[in-house]
């Protein structure tokens, strides 16, 4: 049966190395900063007991007020999930550096989430809208979006 | 649908440039303005030729979110029309890369003569064949008709034969081995990083299916083997396929045994509200794992319904798995993906 890691023990982990990165944490998920994203997730990949080695998915959330982002994570070896979210503020063009470097699998992924929700990756090598057509105005999955 | 801007040099790929999304009908959109049990018809739509296996991942994700039991009938009915799914969309990925192979119609067709009998079986359950929409948060449409159990059997009982049959004409075709062995061929490591999953998965040797990894509905009581490829190679693709139609035949065997008397569905209210909060609902799909993030905000439908599409992140590896082969294997290569583009544009 796989295991859902508590999100408790793994921020308690992640401050062991990175002390004060991940902010927040509950049952299961765990809040780190936008600017630490990405260190965050390194460690969470290169760590042998949390050994996130998939990256499952990555989802943005409009909370209007915020965008959330969060990444579903998975060790096959050890076979758990890790759940990371990040909030980010700001509506006009709000920016998070990519993870693409760590896991090749943010590739389209990373691609969609600036193509429906307008949140971009800073470092990824090809970030252009992958569903819709440049040029499309806005970004659809957006709360506020009209046609 | 598909367009690949593709960059030769005489007959060699240099690079490739997927260009898709012109199915794109903002599924994800349209499911914030439907109730929970509305959005089973929409999942439909994805992987318009694996619709039961939407369905079910979609379902797992609202009954996590909202806390709702499922019937011991209900689950069984889940795994076997999912298991027959399974085997249909198997049966069209082969059909499909015989015909890529140019072995033009003929065995796509005897493919398509033994989906048509597994799709008869989902009339019979739901009075549709493709977009299904049999399963419902809490259980399934409605039980399977008294006609439904022998039709199965017989089914389940001619299908080895059949499989026996297909392999007969590709499994050590010379023409097939010569163009699909050590062509296309995917490492691990590189699969894993880059989220690949299903038969692409594990024709490169990964012994990882959610059916055994997560066991859901009754898939820790059915024993089946996971086939796993060698080295990854377009004929591992093929031969994963193959055995896995073989082992969804010994679930649905088992299940059938099993299958107990009672409920279908359990009593949930006519508009769903989950309690704020969200959830990750997947399963293991024929094309790899279908997953549903949704996130409630204690309304009647959902603030966010994200999905997880197989076919979508497997295209990740694309660029890897055509560089450097001849334009003629790119076809090959490209068929044994098996992707479907109403799941990849959703």
């Amino acid at each position: 049966m796989a295991k859902a890691l508590a999100g408790t023990d793994v921020a308690r982990r992640i401050n062991e190395t990175f002390s004060g990165v991940a902010l927040e944490s509950n049952k299961t998920d765990v809040w780190v900063a936008p600017d630490d994203l990405h260190r965050a997730a390194k460690f969470l990949h290169d760590d042998k007991e949390l050994d996130c080695a998939m990256l499952l998915a990555i989802t943005a959330v409009d909370y209007v007020e915020r965008f959330e982002l969060v990444y579903h994570l998975r060790s096959m070896r050890k076979n758990h999930t890790v759940v990371i979210k990040t909030r980010l503020s700001g509506r006009e063009e709000p920016a998070i550096s990519s993870v693409t470097d760590i896991w090749q699998g943010a590739d389209l992924q990373e691609r969609e989430v600036w193509d429906l929700m307008g949140i971009r990756f800073e470092g990824h090598p090809n970030m252009k809208r992958v569903l819709l057509w440049e040029g499309f105005p806005g970004h659809p999955l957006r709360r506020d979006f009209v046609r | 649908m598909f367009r690949l801007r593709v960059t030769f040099d005489g007959e060699v790929v240099l690079d490739v440039e997927p260009v898709f999304g012109y199915l794109h009908r903002g599924t994800e959109k349209l499911a914030e303005e439907r109730t929970y049990v509305q959005v089973v018809t929409l999942t439909d739509r994805l992987d318009y030729v694996s619709a039961m296996t939407n369905n079910l991942a979609y379902v797992r994700a609202v009954e996590k979110l909202a806390g709702i039991e499922v019937p011991e009938r209900a689950k069984y009915l889940r795994v076997i029309s999912s298991e027959l799914q399974r085997i249909a969309s198997h049966l069209i990925a082969t059909g499909f890369l015989l015909q890529e192979l140019g072995a033009f119609a003929t065995p796509l067709m005897y493919c398509f003569r033994e989906r048509e009998r597994i799709l008869e079986l989902f009339e019979m359950l739901c009075g549709a064949r493709i977009t299904v929409s049999y399963m419902r948060p809490g259980g399934v449409l409605q039980d399977a008709p008294e006609d439904f159990w022998p039709a199965l059997d017989e089914l389940v009982k001619a299908m080895p034969q059949y499989i026996e049959e297909l392999e007969g004409l590709i499994t050590s075709n010379e023409i097939v081995l010569a163009r699909t062995k050590d062509v296309g061929v995917l490492t691990a490591e590189k699969a894993i990083n880059a989220s690949v999953t299903g038969p692409m998965l594990r024709a490169t040797g990964v012994q990882w299916d959610l059916r055994k990894a997560d066991p859901h509905e009754v898939y820790d009581r059915v024993e089946f083997d996971v086939p796993i490829g060698a080295i990854g190679d377009t004929y591992d693709r093929y031969l994963v396929r193959v055995q896995e139609m073989r082992q969804s035949l010994r679930i649905i065997e088992q299940c059938v045994k099993q299958i107990p008397k009672g409920d279908i569905r359990s009593r949930t209210a006519y508009f769903i509200r989950p309690p704020v909060g969200d959830a990750y609902g997947a399963v293991e799909s024929p094309k790899g794992e279908l997953g549903f993030y949704l996130v409630s905000d204690g309304g009647i439908a959902p603030y966010r319904c994200k999905i997880r599409s197989p076919s979508f992140i497997n295209l990740t590896v694309l660029r890897d798995l055509l560089a450097g082969w001849k334009m003629a294997d790119l076809i090959i290569i490209f068929g044994s993906t098996d992707i479907v583009l109403g799941e990849v544009d959703r």
